[in-house]
């Protein structure tokens, strides 16, 4: 009875191509001409916005950023600012919500429950907190979560903290939420889980919480389609 | 031909939703199922599609502002028409009709800044607009009154005759309109030229939506209750006797015994006595309430919440105590469900924890009465057969709404909580 859902892993993309790729991947599932997707990648270092009014959680200055090579950029969804790197999986379900799944709060918690498992498969006790959205562990936050929707077909996501590189997120106040502190599956072990494993836990969590009977597919044709679409779009800019 | 936006429900618990963009303005075309606005809740933005074509008439809410579900948001037409008259989105006149009892809950007018008026006053005559944007109910209450609405000087948006302006007015007469005294903004919201001006050191820190919610709903109260406020002196001696004397016992139970529960079982039997207490007013009626559910007021590290004692008068003292503790509990683990919030009939509110004396607290609408707790604390006291005596006094404050509530018997309902408690029964523990 599960619905089918796609499970690609990109690796690490650039935040604004992925973001591209979403919106297009939404699109078509609006229209059905796709499954549902689950989109598991990195991104390089970059600093999020949900809304352009998120600007001021930045404790840094958009310049300092940009000579480090870190880009600033409205994302368009749920939540204030969040910084991703290459030491995070960020979990994009693109599912049309039907039936009794059209509720966003249900949404919110079932990313939140994903974020869980993925703790409790590393040994590591999470805990949600009503009213902070997202994944702690002790008052620290392991998992952010912020998402769109668009006649009921999500984009966005989770970010599951894996490595311990998170100066990131002392640019900011993250989630808009003062004094709050960014933890990380490594930080927990004291060891280093590998990318693979935490996205294997992910999409065992995805598909028991989500109920989606989950195929993988390559990669490949989607990346080539990114680019070519980037390179279209340096075209005709230029 | 015109067609509502509805604030649509985007699940089971999602009661409200923030209005982030509006991806249109008043007047632009829009086509069916195209994104008209962006709103947020928790950590969701979602795209709301136009439920029809036609032209953006009004828009009822500006960017920012929290709006509970199926509330009117904005207004399609299929021409497009009179309100666009350069009204910038954010301070557009009203469109959302006025529902029965909602003044006490989400406003739904926006005040026009002082001078917009006069948009209107170019087009159609401002008697006509008054007529025509008076909701059905005013309308209808106005022509069994034999009221003619034209005769009335309205607060409402755009001059508009709302419900209480024609209470007002069948209360007061009519010789007194038009006063200058007279005029009252509608909203809770209303301008304030006193407003400070932050600079740029001040911290500047955004309304939680739960800061935002006591902002209004204390000001809402203010404008809808007449609040006075009574205080009694009460000797809790014998009830710290008695609370020693089972504290244990009711450890040994699970429960916690403190004075809470003692005044919430006086305060039950005074409303068996006064029920006017436990009522509400439903516009020229009172609504006596037959079930007694007393909200508790709990500070909490955010904010402050009312979780609510369902039945209170049903409940032993034991019961009270496990009630009040369960509450607490759950109020400051975040763990309250909406259902614990809500359809409280009386409150009693315990400053007393912080050492206050007594207070005067405002009224939690649509509740007619707040009890306020003082602290309790050991004073000499002149006793009946003239000695000195040491006594664990306390004070109790009572706000009612003095629309409802005559002196006399706000003070009747007092003196027979202050009885009970004086002479509490060993038999209730």
């Amino acid at each position: 009875m599960n619905l089918p859902a796609t499970v690609i892993r990109l690796g690490q993309v650039e935040y604004a191509s992925a973001l591209r790729l979403q919106r297009r991947l939404m699109a078509a599932r609006q229209s059905d001409s796709i499954d549902d997707h689950l989109l598991l990648l990195s991104h390089p270092e970059v600093v999020t916005l949900g809304r352009p009014s998120s600007r001021r959680y930045l404790k840094v200055s958009e310049e300092t950023l940009k000579r480090r090579g870190v880009d600033v950029v409205e994302a368009g969804r749920g939540g204030e600012i969040t910084f991703h790197g290459p030491g995070q999986i960020v979990v994009y379900p693109i599912l049309k919500l039907q039936g009794p799944e059209r509720d966003l709060h249900q949404h919110l918690r079932r990313l939140e429950q994903l974020g869980l498992e993925v703790c409790r498969c590393f040994g590591i006790k999470g805990k949600t907190i009503p009213s902070k959205t997202g994944v702690w562990v002790g008052d620290a936050k392991i998992a952010a979560i912020g998402v769109r929707a668009s006649s009921w077909v999500t984009y966005h996501g989770i970010a599951i903290n894996r490595t311990k590189n998170l100066e990131g997120f002392d640019w900011m106040v993250p989630c808009g939420l003062d004094g709050t502190r960014a933890t990380s599956l490594e930080s927990l072990l004291g060891r280093q889980p590998a990318s693979e494993d935490v996205e294997n836990a992910v999409i065992e969590a995805f598909s028991s919480i989500f109920a989606r009977t989950v195929s993988e597919k390559p990669a490949a044709p989607l990346l080539r389609e990114l680019q070519e679409s980037s390179a279209k779009e340096e075209l005709s800019n230029a | 031909m015109t067609t509502d936006v509805i604030m649509p429900q985007m699940g089971e618990s999602v009661t409200e939703g923030t209005i982030t963009v509006w991806y249109k303005k008043v007047g632009d075309w829009v086509e069916k199922d195209e994104p008209l606005l962006l709103i947020t809740t928790d950590k969701v933005d979602a795209d709301v599609p136009s439920p029809a074509s036609g032209y953006l008439n009004n828009i009822a809410f500006p960017e920012g502002d929290t709006v509970d579900i199926d509330t009117v948001i904005a207004r399609l037409g299929s021409e497009e028409n009179g309100s666009s008259t350069a009204t910038p989105t954010g301070s557009t006149a009203i469109i959302a009709e006025e529902r029965e009892g909602e003044s006490t809950t989400a406003p739904p007018s926006i005040p026009v800044p002082s001078g917009q008026s006069s948009a209107f006053e170019a087009g159609a005559g401002v008697e006509q607009l008054r007529r025509t944007r008076s909701s059905p109910l005013v309308r209808k209450m106005a022509a069994a009154e034999g009221v003619d609405i034209a005769e009335l000087t309205g607060t409402g948006v755009s001059g508009r005759v709302t419900k209480s302006d024609l209470q007002d007015y069948l209360k007061q007469g009519p010789p007194r309109k038009a006063a200058p005294t007279q005029e009252r903004a509608p909203s809770p919201v209303r301008e304030n030229r006193y407003a400070y001006q932050p600079i740029a050191s001040d911290r500047l820190e955004p309304f939680t939506p739960m800061r935002a919610q006591i902002a209004d709903h204390m000001v809402i109260s203010r404008e809808t209750s007449v609040h006075v406020t009574t205080v009694f002196e009460v000797d809790m001696t014998r009830v710290s006797k008695l609370r020693a004397k089972h504290k244990s016992a009711y450890e040994a139970k699970g429960a916690k015994l403190s004075f809470m529960p003692f005044i919430l079982s006086a305060v039950t039997k005074a409303i068996r006595a006064y029920p006017v207490l436990n009522s509400a007013l439903v516009d020229r009626s009172i609504a006596y309430r037959q079930d007694v559910n007393i909200g508790m007021a709990v500070a909490v590290d955010w904010g402050l919440l009312v979780p609510v004692i369902r039945h209170a008068d049903e409940k032993s003292l034991i019961g009270l105590s496990r009630s009040v503790q369960d509450l607490a509990e759950r109020a400051r683990d975040r763990k309250l469900t909406a259902d614990d919030l809500q359809g409280g009939t009386f409150t009693v509110t315990n400053p007393g924890v912080f050492g206050s004396l007594f207070g005067t607290p405002i009224i939690n609408q649509p509740q007619v009465a707040i009890l306020c707790v003082g602290t309790i604390t050991k004073r000499p006291v002149v006793t009946d057969d003239d000695a000195i005596a040491i006594r664990h006094m306390m004070y109790l404050s009572l706000s009612f709404d003095h629309r409802v509530i005559d002196g006399a018997t706000g003070d009747r309902f007092m003196k027979t909580v202050k009885d009970g408690l004086e002479n509490f029964s060993e038999g209730l523990i």
